[in-house]
């Protein structure tokens, strides 16, 4: 009564896509944070899915990797909003356009 | 069981850039809020890590794999290849990133001096930013590649927005944080179908898949392996600034900190291309027929959006981005001509290494430049250039060089470069990406023209001003690039022959694949 790989890599495919469709549609930087952590959620939960799938041990080592190096970026990346917020008051992609060209 | 003293040497460029960071952060606690050294522990670690290199590079030829596991945990009977592998192409890249770093620092201290107090902070990502480097150079599997990648990436943004106090720094940062954690994210999206088809994120492993699709674990999914190629692609277009994955880039340029600037256009370029040429040319050649024309095309776009998105640019490092995009986009040329052969028997990927190496140089050599220049009129608009010639004759003379270099004008080392890339274009059978190349190279000639006219011809509005004092790190940058860019043209034959050996390292199955 096991769940088949492909129900796992459908499921993540969604999410992924929800992921890209926030990133895409929202103004906000810190939804739009939230969505690139919902794509490498997604992300993580292929490596897992295949690595049960195929009996391997690396993918799962991966997935430690990978949520080590997301908590390192979102790290990095609020430190910007919060640095971003500062000298602009607001936190919308749409205000943040000094540099164009 | 990995042998611990062999890690050792084939890591000790690695170990000594890690023992030099964790060196300078603490002198900076030591010496927190006086004026410190941190600079010049920096230059030490990476003369230390280049000697190490060099003596490696030297003593112990060919191919070592580190991490290699025939324990248990491998697969029956056989070996897992090495995660990180130390050989010739491993090391040329080494001695590129360290070397090109070693510039950026001696020609950036003075510019960071006054504008950042986190003296320590700075100089230990810089050193890890070059660590991130040498890992991608020697990755050969799928998770090595991926940290290495985000290694390099977030470091890179921090010092982009590095002067946190500068609205425009942080905007820069913030563009390309968003655009690479995307792009990241893709990048493992499509590394973990990777590993789903081929059950193993071993590069070579992978690549036995690719020529022989029996052995995939799940039958029937090969095909998704080249949309999984495709992502993974993407992840590394983004880090070299291949159209169009390249929108942060001008912002990032034009934001960051110069010193910064000049390290992002040579340092995660050359990184990435070293991914690339590894992993498409040397592990995944059998599958060029797929994977040639989107690559044709990133070159495509590249090269014509770079060169003529330049042609508008008031501000002068972000003239550069698109000129740095434009050159990414010929050293692509010379990835996209599998087969090819032109200059003394220089195979394509040869010629693209050389292209990378005279790059390095003259892109380096003209950053020192518009640093010295920044520091001394405090903008890098192109008004800032204006009298340089009457200013300072060193810097508007050797900047001319560069931008001839950049351009492809006999006899310097950016016209040998260009010969031999599309001379490979042209007998590896891209005709028309090499037509498209010299057109754009000759359109690029307006843009650096106007930063020379401004030098040479314009008339300055407010009065004379005095003379620019250059300092003894810029002018040492300066005269090393003109050395290089002179000798590396006038006499290229030796590193050809360099260029040539170490794609004979990385590439035994492009000699079979060049032979059909």
């Amino acid at each position: 009564m096991s769940v088949p790989p492909g129900h796992f890599m459908a499921l993540s495919a969604i999410l992924f896509s929800i992921g890209v469709l926030g990133v895409l549609l929202r103004r906000n930087v810190i939804i739009v944070l939230m969505s690139v952590e919902l794509m490498l959620n997604a992300v993580n939960l292929t490596w897992i899915a295949a690595g049960r799938a195929l009996g391997d041990i690396d993918s799962h080592i991966f997935v430690f990797f990978s949520l080590t190096v997301a908590a390192a970026e979102v790290a990095v990346g609020l430190a910007l909003v919060v640095a971003i917020y500062r000298s602009l008051g607001r936190t919308d992609v749409d205000d943040i356009s000094m540099l164009n060209g | 069981m990995p042998h611990i003293p062999s890690i050792l040497t084939h890591f000790s460029p690695e170990l000594i850039l890690v023992v030099g960071m964790l060196l300078v952060l603490t002198y900076d606690l030591w010496v927190r809020g006086r004026e410190g050294l941190q600079a010049n522990l920096a230059i030490i670690t990476t003369v230390l890590a280049l000697v190490a290199t060099l003596v490696l590079w030297v003593t112990m030829p060919g191919s070592h794999p580190v991490f290699e596991a025939c324990g248990p945990g491998a697969k029956a009977g056989t070996c897992r290849p090495g995660a990180f592998i130390s050989d010739d192409f491993t090391h040329f890249f080494r001695v590129l990133g360290l070397l090109g770093t070693l510039l950026v620092l001696i020609s950036g201290q003075t510019y960071m001096r006054g504008r950042t107090a986190f003296k320590g902070e700075f100089y230990a990502l810089v050193l890890s930013a070059v660590l991130a480097m040498n890992l991608m150079a020697g990755a050969n599997d799928l998770i090595v590649i991926a940290l290495a990648i985000e290694f390099l990436s977030i470091t890179s943004y921090i010092l982009t927005a590095f002067l946190r106090h500068d609205g425009l720094s942080i905007e820069g940062g913030l563009k390309y944080f968003l655009y690479g954690s995307i792009t990241s994210a893709a990048m493992l999206f499509g590394m973990s179908y990777l590993l789903g088809i081929g059950g193993s994120t071993s590069v070579p492993a992978l690549a036995a898949i690719a020529r022989n699709p029996e052995l995939a674990q799940v039958q029937g999914y090969a095909n998704i392996m080249l949309p999984a190629l495709a992502l993974v692609l993407a992840g590394i277009a983004f880090k070299i600034a291949l159209v169009p994955f390249h929108q942060w880039s001008p912002d990032a340029y034009q934001a960051a900190p110069t010193p910064v600037t000049a390290f992002l256009s040579v340092g995660p370029k050359a990184a990435g291309f070293a991914v690339l040429i590894r992993l498409f040319v040397g592990s995944f050649s059998s599958l060029s027929a797929s994977w040639l024309g989107t690559m044709g095309l990133l070159c495509l776009l590249s090269m014509v959006v770079g060169n003529v998105a330049a042609l508008t640019q008031g501000n002068v490092k972000r003239m550069m981005a698109y000129s740095s995009i434009a050159q990414a986009g010929y050293m692509l040329l010379g990835v996209v001509s599998l087969g090819g052969k032109t200059l003394m028997g220089l195979d394509s990927v040869g010629a693209v290494l050389f292209f990378i190496l005279t790059y390095v140089f003259t892109n380096l050599g003209a950053f020192a430049v518009i640093i010295a220049v920044e520091q001394a009129t405090g903008s890098a608009e192109l008004g800032a250039y204006r009298g340089l010639m009457r200013r300072s004759p060193l810097l508007a003379v050797s900047l001319v060089v560069f931008f001839l270099s950049l351009v492809g004008v006999p006899p310097l080392a950016g016209f040998v470069a260009k010969f031999a890339v599309f001379g490979a274009a042209v007998t590896g059978g891209q005709v028309p990406l090499a037509v498209v190349g010299v057109l754009t190279g000759v359109v690029s000639v307006v843009y650096y023209f106007g930063v020379v006219r401004e030098m040479f011809f314009g008339a300055s509005e407010e009065g004379q001003p005095g003379p620019i004092r250059v300092g003894m790190g810029t002018t040492f940058v300066v005269l090393v690039a003109l050395l290089m860019t002179l000798v590396v043209g006038l006499w290229p034959e030796p590193f050809i022959t360099l260029a040539n050996n170490v794609a004979h390292s990385i590439a035994p199955a492009l000699q079979a694949a060049g032979g059909h």
